[in-house]
This record gives structure tokens, C-alpha cells and sequence, in this order.
């Protein structure tokens, strides 16, 4: 390998390591004297805890101990919420519940054994008596009249009501031309897979009292503070180590219960204790996505011009808050109601509900696919309601291009965009007109076929510190980074952001590379461990690169400076004519005179000739926060082909233009969209978590949670526009959601599509074979009846 | 996910795994390529408290031509089925039925005795082979039976076998010519057994279906024969109509026993298992001609 430049398709440096079984995970910690947990958790959704008989667990071969919740309620506190909002109810969150639990899964006790084969054989041990509560699991039911209800603090269930908006939209739609298209939106929730399950082992130093968390994490930092603030352990001697981990797609980013008790159950006996989430516990215990329902209207005129939207959403929030719980349905969602329309006037009221559900949170997109698949889905329906083609409505209804922010009707800035170039762009590579013909031809011949376009755009890069702070943030969202160059000119960094799946080791590797002009094999890239380096917030929102990249880049920028000044100082030139080139320095037009940053490194240790008031050494810092968030924008055009026997839908092609600014690692940056683009199929196609309606979750294994299997995806054809963003000194703006977001209405759109002439204006996901098949013999049942009337009339 | 506690044998005989199965009756479970019980293990909806692993067991695992048919090694896995040329040429459709089980891995692994031991009412295996006829030979310390495998599954993840039986072997009849196969099937999206398959073995002479044996896995509680169906096919010129009205009645034997779920309703089963034996029976006549 050698030097690498920005926007080289530079090999993952990690995968060698990850592919081959070398990867060091939570379970690969084996530490002497390691006990392992097992939790005992509520086999209801909903029940009081009349009594916990532990007495058979602690008598079992190689138990140590058994914890209820009553038994470490001081020690264990409750767990926090991250953000607030206006008079946000906050019922406590007991990590072991102690009264009552409130959903399948919510645990009540921990065993303590020598083996996890014991432990989990002690679980079964232990007898629970309850007194079963009538449950609600549905986020709409649960606020009327009579509904069960969770926490006396939350009358009626309700955690929030929040509202944004702009323009006046009740004003708006009372202009008579105005045609209102209202319809049901129901975005189901989605449990996350990451490949590695979560799990934590908690070392405890008895002699300093000093404790090490490694857990699988997507937020080492802050659960070491959100860790510390819950139990009072002084944060100097809290550790948080996050190992290499095996995706998270936002499921990793909160303080869970397991991980504080693993630390309080550490200190009780004494000894380092593992826990490792079986995949069955995950399916109840992680948090899982999304679940809206929603009444929304969109309002526009004859012409195809669109004066608004409207939304009245209930977010279903799970049986408790969750750490960034509040964010996700409100700003997440709210603030991108425009899109990429100038869509004058926007109304939205948001319910945050409780209910009989494992806790929601941030799911790949976090409320912006929920946000953008009710937009596009909406546009489109708008366009079949006028009868005109949605590509000519959505193009007549775009903002014009812009290079330097452009606020918006919900008043945020976007920061770039050229969406009529991309939405260009899209359509060259897809040929519609053609897709248009093909398509007529295909219903003579009996098939079904459909396109379905989506526009997005998402606000990631998740910084501003004093924005968000400003709208309930409890942490500020800045980055940092430390760049070390050794006497031998090899380079050692620290970031605060530390991977899960994205491939931190070799892009923030490939950065310092272009910078620096040190060969990327030369060049180690550390994260995720809370003694190593100073703070940072996490990898969450896109936001490692436009963030901590940025924050990286600056670092280097100090290190070019300095090293610059030291390379003119030892070529004796003024440093105006010394130039810096593929980790060389020149003096201009003079040949020999050249420096290269190894040997300039080892003379800033050496320190035997440095310019007056030089400090010796080459290590810098730098902590970043930008001024805006940062928006990539894109289109992705779906066709779809239904089995009219059966209704399976079959994705025939993909394609997606995403505008991320500027591109560090192309390959990394498709191997994302196909990632995003995939998850984004499998809402659309085939995932739901189902529920019965008091609290048990029917598709809580792998065997009935249909995850997306790689025969659904065509190729995908990807292409890209560019409009760098302004939030960041190098332009990017973030890859690792966007294909989430904009997939599933762009899969929807084209199952609509292709059953519009039967009179099907809406379908909610998935779009399961059943439901389209349905769909189907309905809209002819329909046809047969709309025949026989019109015969009778005659 | 942890299981329970069991003791584990692995005999290298099937005297000595008979053995151990008739020691410990009732206690003891089979395991074979492990794809179905080893995760009802982990989930600890199967808790056996003896392990009898007839893995390490040589000279079971073989597909033979015999004078009258293909005899099949119980511990014969999926994939070497899916590529023996011998099955390739003789049934086409346990081929093809195979080659489509789960994914790789699962085929590497899971046998043909195991899939009919433990009779998944999904499982694909039970309707092609009883779609083909034949039967299989279970084997006690002592003694030696063959059990006609339309009488081999009984209900739900329950078969004819003794608790003290191995199956050794698989014994298929040869098909007459003119007897085309095909399978044909509906997967569940997250485990991708079948919502319904639906297997069909059908010979025509002339112009005349002369025999039709049609089993149906995924919808009711086991693999059944579609009779109706076949008392449909049979003697007749298979012209498209009488092929509809043939797979209309492909779910008729399972009756009110049709399977719900969270991924097909029962009428939608039922609406797919004939859609799909009209495939089935479609793609078979065309290899008998």
C-alpha cells in the first residue's frame, strides 16, 4: 500500500481481520475469575410482581448469586433520557424492575454463576408470581378512554405533545381550488439485527475501585458518563471500552439496564461477570424502531403545485423512555416534512405514546425514513389524485439549487443541494419514458409492473452543539480527534467516534494519508476506549466523518503547520517557498533540497534544531463542532414486478442517486447504500414486529422476523451528484442512513404503481405477498361490482 | 441461547447406537445433521437429556441404484442429494426439492433421515418423497422394518417410528417411463420453509395420465397426499382445464387443518397450495412428455 488520496476506492484495511475470525468482540473478553449473568426476564406484557422466590436459583450448582430489582434498587438508580422536550413525562426506569414490569422481556432478576450454562439453568429456577394487568400495545388505542394504563405519571399513556410547523396551513387549504388528499400512514415497527448481539463484561478493581465496562456499543463515551450519573461511580474511575462491534444500526446507542447492572453486580461479588444477549433476548431487550401511525393530508392544487402538509402522528414509545426516545418522532421527524419541496405550510402535532412494547428509539434513519416515506408516499398519492405523473408534480414542487444554505418552512437551514440536477440525473440513468412503454406493453400481456420514485432529504452530521442543546440535547454533539506522529514518522490517532460496521480504521486512516502523505500501512487508528482518548459523542446520524473526520482534518492541518515550519527552519528556506507534496518538502526550483515528513518527524523529537519557541514532539488536538448539520439529498427509482397468482413482489431494478457532498472512500460509500438500501427493501417487503394484543411478541425469532435475504435485490446501479456541503472544512455530508430513507417509499411507490390501474391508491408496509394478493382480488372484486352497476343502470 | 444439560454419545455403529437408544428409551433423541433439533435445543423447547449423535456412524450416507429403484443413506445430506446425478436423472424433483432447502449451510449438514424423522410440517423433504412412494427402513438393536411411507407421517412432528428405531435407509421406487416430477413451492420470507410445496409425480401414457401422486407439506400438520387430486389426474387427458380443476382440489385432504399464521391465513394457504400445484403438476407433465 502506499499513500492513499481522497476519494480512492481504498480497500477496507479492518476486513482481513473481521472476515477471518480475528476480530476481538465482548465475548472474545475472558477475564480471570469471570462469573457469568443471566437475566430472569417478564414472560407478560404487562403484570405486578406479587413475589420472587430465588431460594432453588441460589442453591443451583455454581450460582454465586441472585439480584431482584428490589434488592439493588438503591445501588441500580434509573436510567436516563437524553433529551428533553416541553413537559416530557419521565416515569422511572428501573434497570430490574421491582413492581411491576410493563413488557415482555423487562427484566426482574439476574443470576450470578460460575458457567453461563448455569446461570441460564438457574433462570429457570426462579419462580415469579404474578398478577397479570390488562395490556395495550397499539400507540392510538392506548390514549383513549380506558385504556390500560403504564405509569402514573403519563395520564392517559401520553409521554409528549409536541408540535412544529411553518406557514399557516388550516389558512391555506381554505382557498377553494384546493384539492386535500388525506389518507392513513402506518409505518410498523422494526426490530434491529445487528450481527453481533449486544453483551458487556464488567471488570471491578477491588484494591482501586476502579471499574471497566468493555460493552457493544456505539457510544463508549457516553455511556461512560450516562453510566456514572446513574450510579454515582466517580467518572475518573469509570472505563468504557467499546471492542470491534458487530453493527448496532442505532440499537447500540443508549446506556441499557444490562450494562449498569453488570457494573453494580461486579462490585456486590466481587468478580469480573459477562453478559452476552442470546438473540431471543435481543428480539424483547434492545430497543427496537419506528412504529408510527399517522392521519396526514397533503394539499396542493390542480396544476400539480403543493401548498402543504399536515400530520398528526402517534409514536409509539414503548414501555419506557429509552436514551435519545424523545428526539427520534419530534425533531428527527418533524423538521423534514418539506423535503425537497419549497411546501409553504406545514402542520404536525406528534403524540409520544407508552405502551406494552419494548422500548423505541433510533433505528437506521431515526424518524427520517418514517419522515420521508409519508412525504414521497404522499406526493405520490397526490399525483395519482390529480392524475398526473409524479415525476412532472414532484419536479414543479422542488427548491432551486443552492450552495450555501437555504432555510426552510420547519426553519432549519439546508446546507446544499442540487435536487432538480440529481432528480435529472436519475431519471437519464433509469429512462422512464421507456420504463412507461415497457410498462403499458406488460399489462397486456397480463403482468404487473410498477415504478416508484423517492426524493429525500436528511438532516445528519448530527452536531451543532448549541442547536441542539437549544432543543432538548443533553450532551453536546462535538468531536475531537489526536493525532500523534511518532520519531519514526508513523502516525497513531485517536478519534471519538468509533465504528460498528462503517470502516472508521481505514477512511479517518485514508484522511491522515491524503493529509499527511504517511502510507496508510503506517498509520493506526484508535477508538472506542475512554482511557485512550479524550471525549467523544459516538457514532450515530452519519455523522463520524462530517464530524469527527472534520475535527481529524484539523488536527492534521495543526500537524502540516507545524511540521512545515520545522522542514523550512532545516532546509534553511523561507517557508513561502517551501512546498509540501506526497509527504515531501521542497524549497521551490531548488532539486535537492527536500525533507520527507518521516525525517521531519524525527527531528521534532530529536529537538537538536528547532526554530525559536518550537515545542518539541508532533502531537496535536482538535475539537470540532460545526455551525449546521449536514443534508444529503438523493433519488432512488424502483421497478416492481407483482406474481398476479400469488402477489410476491419481486424487485427487478434499483437505482440510486445520492448527493453526499464530497466522497472520502467511494467503495465504502456503495457498500453503505447497498447496506441502507437493503434495510430499506426489507421494511418495505417483508419486516414487522407483530404483537398480540396484550404484549407477546409473535415474530420473535429469526424463523418469523423476515429480514431481507440477498435474493430480493437486483444489482443495484448507483451514480452520484455532488454539491460539497458548507458545514464541514471537507465537504461530506454522510452515507450510512440514506439508502434506509429513501428505499422504502421508492419500493412502495412502485408496488402502488403497479396496481394503480386496478384502483389502489395506498398500501402500508410490508408489502407482504398476502397483502398484495389481497389488494388485488379486492380492487377486481371492486371493478366486478362498479360493472354489474353500470349494467343495471342501463 | 444455551441449552439444557444432556449427556452426549457418539456411537460409530448402529448396533451400538440402537443400543443406546433402547438403554435409555424415552430419554434419549437422535441427532442427526442437528438443523432442526439443535435449535429447538437452544431456544430449550426440546430439552433431551441424552444426545445420540449417529453422525460419526460410517456407511451411511449413499445414494445406490438398486435393480428396482435408488436406495438413499439416511445420513445422505442435501446437498450430495441435490448433486448426485443419480437422483438428478432418476427424481428430478428430490433434486430440485434439495437444492432449494434453506440455504447452504443447512444443506451441508441437514439429512434425508432427519428431515422425515423429525417431520417439520413444513419440511420439504416429506411430500417429495411421499410424492415418489417408497419407504424407509428403521432399525432396532434387535430388529429391521420397513415402514411404507404413506403411513410414516402421523401428525404434527410425530412419525411411525419407535423411539428405539434409527432410520438406516430410504428405499424409492423406480418411476415408469413416461413419469415426469416437479416440485413446486412457497416460501415463508424469514425461515423460507414452505408456506406451502407441493410435490407431483405423474405418468402419462399415450395420451392418458396413468398415475399421479401429488403430496402437499406447509399447509396442514404433516406432508399428506392430495387424493382427490389425483383420482382428478388420473385417466385422463391432462388438457389444461382438467389440470385447474385438479389443483383446485389440492388442499381439500387438509381441510379445516390448514395452518395460520402471522405469514399466510388460512385462506391464503389454501389459495397458494392450489395455485402451486397447478404449477406443479404443469412443470411435471411437461418433463413426462
Amino acid at each position: 500500500m502506499a499513500v492513499a488520496t481522497f476519494g480512492e476506492s481504498v480497500k477496507r484495511t479492518e476486513d482481513p481481520r473481521l472476515i477471518t475470525g480475528r476480530g476481538k468482540y465482548v465475548d472474545d473478553v475472558r477475564l480471570t475469575g469471570m462469573a457469568h449473568l443471566a437475566f430472569v426476564r417478564s414472560t407478560y406484557g404487562h403484570a405486578n410482581i406479587k413475589s420472587i422466590k430465588t431460594s432453588a436459583a441460589r442453591n443451583a450448582p455454581g450460582v454465586i448469586a441472585v439480584f431482584t430489582g428490589a434488592d439493588l434498587q438503591e445501588e441500580l438508580g434509573g436510567l436516563p433520557v437524553g433529551w428533553m422536550l416541553p413537559d416530557l413525562k419521565q416515569p422511572p426506569h428501573p434497570p430490574l424492575a421491582y413492581e411491576t414490569v410493563r413488557y415482555l422481556g423487562d427484566a426482574v432478576a439476574v443470576i450470578v454463576a460460575d458457567s453461563a450454562y448455569q446461570a441460564n439453568d438457574a433462570v429457570e429456577l426462579v419462580e415469579v408470581d404474578y398478577e397479570v394487568l390488562p395490556a395495550v400495545v397499539n400507540g392510538e388505542e392506548a390514549t383513549k378512554d380506558g385504556a390500560p394504563q403504564l405509569h402514573e405519571e403519563a395520564p392517559n399513556n401520553i409521554g409528549f405533545d409536541w408540535e412544529v410547523g411553518g406557514g399557516d396551513y388550516a389558512e391555506a387549504i381554505k382557498d377553494p381550488d384546493v384539492i386535500v388528499v388525506k389518507e392513513r400512514i402506518v409505518n410498523q415497527r422494526l426490530i434491529p439485527n445487528s450481527m453481533e448481539t449486544r453483551g458487556v463484561v464488567a471488570d471491578y478493581d477491588v484494591g482501586k475501585g476502579n471499574i471497566t465496562l468493555y460493552t457493544s456499543t456505539q457510544i463508549p463515551h457516553l455511556v461512560k458518563l450516562l453510566f456514572s450519573l446513574v450510579t454515582g461511580w466517580p467518572e475518573q474511575k469509570v472505563r468504557v471500552i467499546a471492542p470491534d462491534v458487530g453493527g448496532g444500526f442505532g440499537s447500540k446507542l443508549y446506556l441499557y439496564a444490562e450494562e449498569v447492572v453488570a457494573g453494580i453486580v461486579a462490585r456486590q461479588v466481587k468478580r469480573p461477570v459477562k453478559w452476552i444477549e442470546s438473540r431471543s433476548e435481543a428480539y424483547v431487550s434492545t430497543a427496537h424502531g419506528r412504529d408510527h401511525i399517522c392521519d396526514a393530508e397533503i394539499a396542493g392544487k390542480k396544476d400539480g403545485e403543493i401548498i402543504g402538509i399536515k400530520v398528526d402522528l402517534y409514536a409509539n414509545l414503548g414501555a419506557y423512555l429509552s436514551t435519545f426516545a424523545p428526539l427520534i418522532p419530534t425533531y428527527l421527524f418533524g423538521l423534514m416534512l418539506g423535503g425537497v419541496y419549497k411546501m409553504p405550510n406545514i402542520d404536525c402535532k406528534v403524540h409520544g405514546v407508552f405502551t406494552n412494547t419494548t422500548p423505541v428509539d433510533a433505528y437506521r434513519g431515526a424518524g427520517r425514513p418514517e419522515a420521508a416515506y409519508l412525504v414521497e408516499r404522499m406526493v405520490s398519492r397526490f399525483a395519482q389524485e390529480i392524475g398526473r405523473d409524479p415525476i412532472v408534480v414532484r419536479r414543479k414542487n422542488m427548491l432551486q439549487a443552492h450552495k450555501n444554505g437555504r432555510e426552510v418552512t420547519t426553519g432549519v437551514m439546508y446546507d446544499s443541494g442540487d435536487y432538480k440536477g440529481n432528480l435529472n440525473k436519475a431519471l437519464e440513468i433509469f429512462d422512464y419514458k421507456q420504463f412507461r412503454a415497457d410498462q403499458r406493453a406488460a399489462r397486456r400481456d397480463g403482468k404487473l409492473l410498477g415504478v416508484g420514485i423517492a426524493t429525500y432529504i436528511e438532516i445528519c452530521g448530527m452536531a451543532p452543539s448549541a442547536v441542539a442543546s437549544s432543543l432538548g440535547a443533553g450532551a453536546g454533539l462535538w468531536e475531537s480527534s489526536n493525532v500523534r506522529v511518532h520519531p519514526t514518522g508513523k502516525a497513531t490517532i485517536y478519534i471519538g467516534t468509533s465504528p460498528h460496521g462503517q470502516g472508521h480504521e481505514t477512511t479517518m486512516a485514508q484522511l491522515v494519508s491524503s493529509e499527511l502523505g504517511i502510507p496508510i500501512e503506517d498509520i493506526e487508528v484508535l477508538h472506542g476506549d475512554t482511557d485512550q482518548g479524550q471525549f467523544g459523542t459516538g457514532t450515530f446520524g452519519s455523522r463520524s466523518l462530517a464530524v469527527g473526520g472534520a475535527a481529524l482534518f484539523n488536527s492534521l492541518q495543526k500537524v502540516k503547520a507545524k511540521t512545515h515550519r520545522l522542514a523550512s527552519h532545516l532546509l534553511e528556506a523561507d517557508p513561502k517557498f517551501v512546498t509540501f507534496s506526497n509527504g515531501t518538502f521542497a524549497v521551490e526550483d531548488i532539486a535537492d533540497k527536500t525533507l520527507t515528513i518521516q525525517e521531519v518527524a524525527g527531528q521534532a523529537y530529536a529537538a537538536a534544531n528547532l526554530p525559536d519557541g518550537m515545542e518539541p514532539g508532533l502531537e496535536e488536538v482538535s475539537f470540532f463542532d460545526p455551525q449546521n448539520f449536514a443534508w444529503p439529498n438523493g433519488t432512488h427509482i424502483c421497478v416492481v414486478e407483482i406474481e398476479q397468482d400469488t402477489g410476491k413482489v419481486e424487485v427487478q431494478r434499483y437505482v440510486a442517486v445520492d448527493d453526499f457532498g464530497n466522497v472520502l472512500n467511494p467503495m465504502i460509500v456503495d457498500g453503505m447504500t447497498h447496506g441502507g438500501v437493503a434495510q430499506g427493501i426489507g421494511q418495505a417487503l417483508s419486516e414487522q414486529a407483530v404483537y398480540t394484543d396484550d404484549g407477546q411478541l409473535l415474530s420473535g425469532s429469526l424463523m418469523d422476523y423476515a429480514l431481507p435475504s440477498a435474493d430480493m435485490f437486483p444489482m443495484m446501479e448507483l451514480d452520484r451528484t455532488v454539491s460539497p456541503s458548507p458545514s464541514n472544512p471537507i465537504g461530506v455530508k454522510g452515507a450510512g442512513e440514506a439508502g434506509t430513507i429513501a428505499a422504502s417509499p421508492a419500493v412502495m411507490n412502485a408496488v402502488v404503481d403497479a396496481l394503480a390501474h386496478l384502483g389502489v391508491k395506498h398500501m402500508d408496509m410490508p408489502a407482504t405477498s398476502e397483502k398484495v394478493w389481497r389488494a388485488i382480488q379486492d380492487a377486481k372484486e371492486a371493478q366486478r361490482a362498479a360493472r354489474a352497476t353500470a349494467r343495471a343502470a342501463k | 441461547m444455551v441449552t439444557s444439560n444432556f449427556e452426549y454419545f457418539a456411537p460409530t455403529s448402529v448396533d451400538e447406537a440402537t443400543s443406546l437408544l433402547s438403554k435409555y428409551r424415552g430419554e434419549a433423541k437422535v441427532l442427526a445433521g442437528g438443523h432442526s433439533l439443535i435449535p429447538m435445543m437452544k431456544l430449550r423447547l426440546a430439552e433431551p437429556g441424552i444426545l445420540v449423535d449417529i453422525g460419526q456412524i460410517e456407511g451411511l450416507s449413499y445414494v445406490r441404484k438398486e435393480e428396482d429403484g435408488v436406495a438413499i443413506g439416511s445420513m445422505t445430506t442435501y446437498r450430495e442429494m441435490a448433486t448426485s446425478s443419480v437422483i438428478q436423472s432418476n427424481y428430478p424433483l428430490l433434486a430440485d426439492a434439495s437444492a432449494r432447502v434453506a440455504d447452504l449451510q443447512v444443506r451441508n449438514r441437514g439429512t434425508i433421515g432427519g428431515s422425515l424423522a423429525h417431520s417439520d410440517p413444513a419440511g420439504d423433504i416429506p411430500a417429495v418423497v411421499l410424492a415418489i412412494g417408497g419407504s424407509v427402513v428403521a432399525r432396532t438393536r434387535r430388529s429391521k422394518r420397513e415402514i411404507n411411507i404413506d403411513r410414516f407421517q402421523v401428525d404434527l412432528l410425530t412419525t411411525a417410528l419407535r423411539d428405539n428405531e434409527i432410520i438406516t435407509e430410504i428405499k424409492l421406487p423406480g418411476l415408469a417411463s413416461g413419469t415426469g416430477t416437479a416440485y413446486s413451492k412457497f416460501h415463508q420470507p424469514a425461515s423460507h420453509y414452505a408456506i406451502t410445496g407441493v410435490a407431483a409425480v405423474i405418468t402419462i401414457s399415450g395420451e392418458t395420465c396413468t398415475d399421479a401422486r401429488i403430496a402437499v407439506t406447509g399447509a396442514g400438520d404433516k406432508a399428506t397426499r392430495a387424493r382427490r387430486t389425483e383420482r382428478i389426474l388420473k385417466g385422463k387427458e391432462l388438457t389444461p382445464p382438467v389440470i385447474r380443476r385438479a389443483a383446485s382440489r389440492a388442499a381439500a385432504e387438509i381441510g379445516d387443518a390448514l395452518n395460520e399464521d402471522i405469514h399466510a391465513s388460512a385462506e391464503y394457504r389454501e389459495h397458494l397450495t392450489r395455485i402451486h400445484a397447478g404449477y406443479a403438476i404443469d412443470q411435471a407433465v411437461a418433463a413426462a412428455g
